[in-house]
């Protein structure tokens, strides 16, 4: 064996020539970030707001705050995804007559991995994770989540398996696989260079993240509720977080195990999935999917209870079919797991096995209908506001419906045969994701904003966002079913059949719509932040809810409870007001309180570093890393400072003030 | 169940043809079969779908805040037996009907199973012989290899109308899905595994096929013509092939095997024996052990630590000859060279090819 030369030694082999510098479309937009980056970094030190922010948000473990960091992650990596979005749709709509587009297949193909990889775990993720660990802990009455610290770990893991995506645009590039990354395509001999290893490591610093915080999650639902919540007495919102949590937990793993065999199949010389040598690219297809179906109902699922709480409180009216909802949501639960070879029917499996798995995808429309019926029963006999967020419900429940059809097609094996692959599925996924969990975030944003910042937003530039979300999904994704009856595929990067172009024009349309729809949002957020006194609530239940969120002050104060609420009924807080339950105002007594640590933040900035020198084979490096990992987590563990009291008078002196400005407003 | 067929297949049908799909005007009989499951999918589920779209709007409609006409508010109402009842039992109904379309259908249409009928009439004749072709996905080309005929061909495929097709279905490198959109479903390419699919041209003419799976690069020009043509027509395209063609050697397999891209048609008059399934098997080259070879020795318990050491890989010399470069892929070697039919070896003595 040679002497590795220094330079090896310490870069891998991450040369300069890994510096796309010869393509214009990443220079350019290194060039924005960087200019962008620059000029946020020259704000924040002109304000002084470093140490505010990394006293008071970085290394909080307020589950609140890191709700809402979660969120802000969520929209940041939102704009990335779009970005590839629009420029997948404007290369497919120029794509014609041998007109190759502005995108060779070479970086085509990483646009739409990267795509698929980042909306789903680091868009959608992100947002129904920050969405349940913001409101969570205030619907069960509870003052923080389990493991406090552990959360904020969790979150800045998410924040560095992004960072890792988004290394990829700059420093070398991404997978051109897809965005499961199927073997053979992604072993060693079809796919040498670092895409994959990019896809692999970022995967696997933020799956550790969404593992933690699952169970995180899970154990906070299920030890921390308030004395007299029973488990059929806990909001919706509550239970389809706790089975999304049960969902993580036991799917998560089998994503990390699946990409660490590859890995070591790509680094190690082993045959898990490889061609020869007795490994089965099959074995990967099965594993991956077993997280993978799972996986949407992880995502969909806290969107349901979003809608259920929505639904409720704008429609006046009690949730109808509480337990009904709660058994169809445990149902999709357990099903989730007994569907993932719809995914492949089309890859040579038995009649038997494919009808089984075909009829057990059907099987979980019956609860999702179900869920549908009840929330339509709950709007039968009420009073409806279309307020933001019940616009939002409202497009759901038109849009989600048409998604489910066009699912339980392609649950038909003889029908998958013909739409599988087709951008029919594509149109098909989209609908169910953007009508289901993006329209469900929106909706969540602008119902639980008031909470998070005791202002609401503002209903007008909202309502300009709902509409050009609507109609732009219509105007992307029904063209791409009619395509998919076409029997165009999916992952085109160019058209010989001049008659299709119109369709793709059409889908390119819809995405500029979609764009509006994103920037009247980013407007909606701008405007409201400028008109907060006006938007201001100060009763802390602006949309008179019915949820034990609503009973505390908007922000709420960082023990969220100055007194732990006792539960009789469902709809805790709605029970109390009918009973006109009066708040208690004396009686304070200290409140125990997590302390923040930076040690997540560090830990995951190791991480980061491990990830990127793996990546690039920068084995050194990346030993150290560990190193510094491992020391800063035992260490942390000698960190005995880890909690302290909010005294009494300081609890007392924050309620007075609450007690004031309710008094002055009546 | 006829009687709404016969009335809204034709009515989605007309609706769709301005759109040119494919999908709804198939030419072969598996295909119309899974166009007709579609439809009948989509009107089951329209029952439920299209009076929930309506009660939405209806409900959002009426009991809005603003209208005052209605003093029938029930903030309480929240639990009807009934109603329960109901909102599960009757999409229950409908996935109980839909599900056993689907286990009759999935069998009657599972691609491994021969046709019995030509198309919505006509039964296949007693003793027809199925025309086999074996497709090999290759980097980004598609290998139809006709065992009957004793031709192979690249990014074009004949078959006569109205005779079943027996494809096997492989790959070289990565997966990708063999579909001609008008003649019957996809079925997915992949190495070192046989896939299949019976299926019937009804009608005669030129088609589309592709590969409707991403195997990289040049995956979107992936792309093959499909000729159905009347039994005459076709022995004049199995001449042409046989007349232009070259010869398809394991060594020219080999060649052919390296990626390229928007490969141009073209015949080979004959193929080497057994090459499918030295494709099928991982074992095109000589010095290479057949995946059926490792898999019976396995069973017998396998070549024990030995084995580990049986790796070798194509010498310099053939990869020159060959233009392959060295991509440092290295295999299992094989115990004994390939041998063609009459016993000698293929390749001349001395080589290893």
């Amino acid at each position: 064996m040679n002497t590795p030369d220094l330079v090896t030694l310490i870069f891998g082999r991450l040369t300069i020539e890994a510096i796309p510098y010869h393509e214009p479309i990443l220079i350019g937009t290194f060039a924005a970030v960087a200019l962008g980056g620059i000029a946020l970094l020259a704000v924040l030190t002109k304000y002084k707001l470093w140490g505010y922010l990394w006293s008071e948000w970085f290394t909080s473990i307020d589950h609140k705050k890191i709700g809402i960091m979660y969120m802000v992650l969520g929209v940041v990596m939102l704009l990335r995804g779009f970005s590839d979005a629009i420029m997948m749709r404007a290369q497919q709509a120029m794509a014609f007559n041998g007109n190759p587009g502005f995108l060779p297949p070479h970086h085509y193909d990483q646009v739409f991995t990267a795509h698929g990889v980042i909306m789903i775990f680091f868009v959608a993720m992100p947002f129904v994770t920050g969405l349940m660990n913001f409101v969570v802990p205030l619907q069960i009455g509870a003052r923080d989540v389990a493991f406090p610290f552990l959360n904020n770990f969790s979150f800045w893991m998410t924040v560095a398996g992004g960072m890792l995506v988004m290394a990829s645009l700059f420093v070398g590039e991404f997978a051109r696989t897809g965005w499961l990354a199927y073997p053979p395509l992604s072993g060693l001999a079809a796919s040498p260079d670092v895409g994959v290893d990019y896809y692999i490591w970022s995967l696997q610093v933020a799956g550790v993240g969404t593992t933690l915080s699952g169970i995180n999650l899970l154990a906070t639902i299920i030890k921390m509720r308030a004395p007299g919540m029973t488990m059929m007495k806990m909001p919706v919102f509550t239970w389809t977080s706790l089975c999304t949590n049960v969902l993580i937990v036991a799917a998560f793993p089998v994503l990390t195990a699946v990409l660490a065999l590859l890995s070591l199949d790509r680094y190690a010389g082993t045959n898990f999935f490889t061609n020869d040598f007795g490994g089965n690219a099959m074995m990967y297809v099965n594993l991956i999917w077993i997280w993978g179906h799972p996986e949407v109902y992880i995502l969909v699922l806290p969107l349901f209870g979003v809608f259920s709480e929505v639904v409720a409180t704008f429609s006046r009216k009690r949730l109808f079919g509480y337990a009904s909802m709660v058994y169809a949501t445990v149902v999709i639960t357990v099903l989730s797991y007994l569907v993932w070879l719809h995914h492949f029917f089309t890859m040579g499996s038995g009649a038997s096995v494919n009808s089984f798995f075909g009829i057990t995808t059907m099987i979980i429309s019956i609860p999702t209908g179900a869920k549908i019926f009840n929330w339509l029963f709950t709007m039968y006999r009420g009073r409806i506001q279309f307020e933001v967020p019940m616009l939002w419900t409202m497009g759901f429940m038109v849009t989600f419906v048409i998604g489910g059809m066009t699912g339980v097609m392609l649950a038909v094996p003889p029908a998958d045969f013909l739409l599988h692959n087709s951008l029919f599925l594509i149109a098909h996924f989209h609908n169910v994701i953007i009508g289901g969990v993006i329209f469900g975030v929106f909706a969540g944003i602008n119902y639980w904003f008031p909470k998070a910042f005791g202002f609401k937003l503002d209903s007008y530039w909202g309502k300009w966002s709902f509409w050009l979300w609507l109609t732009g999904f219509y105007f992307a994704f029904m063209p791409l079913y009619v395509l998919g009856f076409m029997g165009v595929t999916r992952r085109m990067n160019h058209f010989e059949d001049p008659s299709l172009q119109i369709w793709f024009i059409i889908a390119a349309f819809g995405a500029l719509l979609i764009a509006g729809g994103i920037a009247a949002f980013l407007i909606q957020i701008f405007v409201s932040i400028k008109r907060r006194e006006a938007l201001r609530d100060v009763t802390g239940d602006p949309w008179h809810g019915r949820t034990l969120e609503w009973s505390t002050s908007s922000p709420p104060p960082s023990y969220n409870f100055a007194f732990t609420p006792v539960i009789h009924e469902q709809d805790a807080w709605w029970q109390m007001k009918e009973r006109n339950a009066a708040r208690r105002t004396e009686g304070y007594l200290p409140i125990h309180m997590p302390k923040n640590t930076a040690a997540g933040v560090y830990i995951a900035a190791f991480a980061f570093v491990i990830g990127f020198a793996m990546i690039w084979h920068m084995f050194l490096i990346a030993g150290v890393a560990f190193l510094g990992l491992l020391v800063t987590a035992i260490g942390h563990t000698f960190n005995y400072k880890r909690d302290y009291y909010i005294p009494a008078d300081v609890v007392a002196r924050t309620e007075a003030a609450r007690t004031e400005e309710l008094a002055a407003h009546v | 169940m006829k009687m709404m067929r016969g009335l809204l297949i034709p009515a989605l049908v007309l609706l769709l043809s301005g759109c040119d799909a494919v999908l709804f005007s198939p030419s072969g009989d598996i295909a119309r079969q899974q166009r007709d499951l579609i439809i009948i999918s989509v009107v089951l589920m329209l029952i439920i779908i299209i009076p929930v779209i309506a009660m939405t709007f209806m409900f959002a409609w009426k009991y809005r805040e603003s209208n005052k006409n209605h003093d029938d508010y029930a903030p309480d109402w929240n639990h009807s037996t009934v109603l329960e009842l109901l909102i599960w039992s009757a999409p229950l109904l409908i996935i109980i009907a839909l599900g056993a379309i689907t286990w009759t259908s999935t069998h009657k249409l599972d691609p491994y199973r021969p046709l019995d009928k030509i198309d919505a009439s006509r039964p296949v004749a007693e003793g027809t012989k199925p025309l086999v072709v074996e497709v090999v996905a290759l980097d980004w080309k598609w290998l139809f290899l006709y065992p009957e005929q004793g031709i192979a061909t690249v990014n074009e495929m004949a078959a006569p109308v109205d005779r079943p097709i027996e494809f096997h279905i492989t790959a070289s490198n990565v997966m990708n899905a063999f579909f001609v959109p008008s003649m019957a479903g996809m079925i997915y390419a992949m190495p070192g595994m046989e896939t299949k699919l019976h299926a019937v041209m009804n009608k005669t003419g030129d088609f589309e096929g592709l590969s409707a799976n991403y195997s990289g690069a040049g995956f979107s020009d992936m792309r093959f013509r499909f000729h159905s043509l009347s039994d005459g027509d076709f022995n004049t395209w199995v001449a042409k092939a046989r007349a232009d063609g070259n010869t398809l050697s394991r060594e020219d397999y080999l060649k052919l095997e390296q990626p390229s891209e928007r490969e141009p048609v073209h015949y080979y008059k004959t193929v080497a024996p057994g090459l499918y399934s030295a494709i099928l098997n991982r074992c095109v080259e000589s010095n290479r052990m057949c995946m059926s070879d490792m898999m019976a020795i396995d069973q017998q318990g396998g070549q024990g630590v030995v084995g580990a050491y049986n790796v070798t890989s194509l010498d310099a010399g053939t990869r020159s000859r060959l233009g392959v470069a060295d991509d440092g892929k290295r295999y299992v070697g094989a115990l004994c060279t390939a041998r063609g039919a009459t016993g000698a070896p293929v390749t001349p003595a001395g080589r290893p090819l």
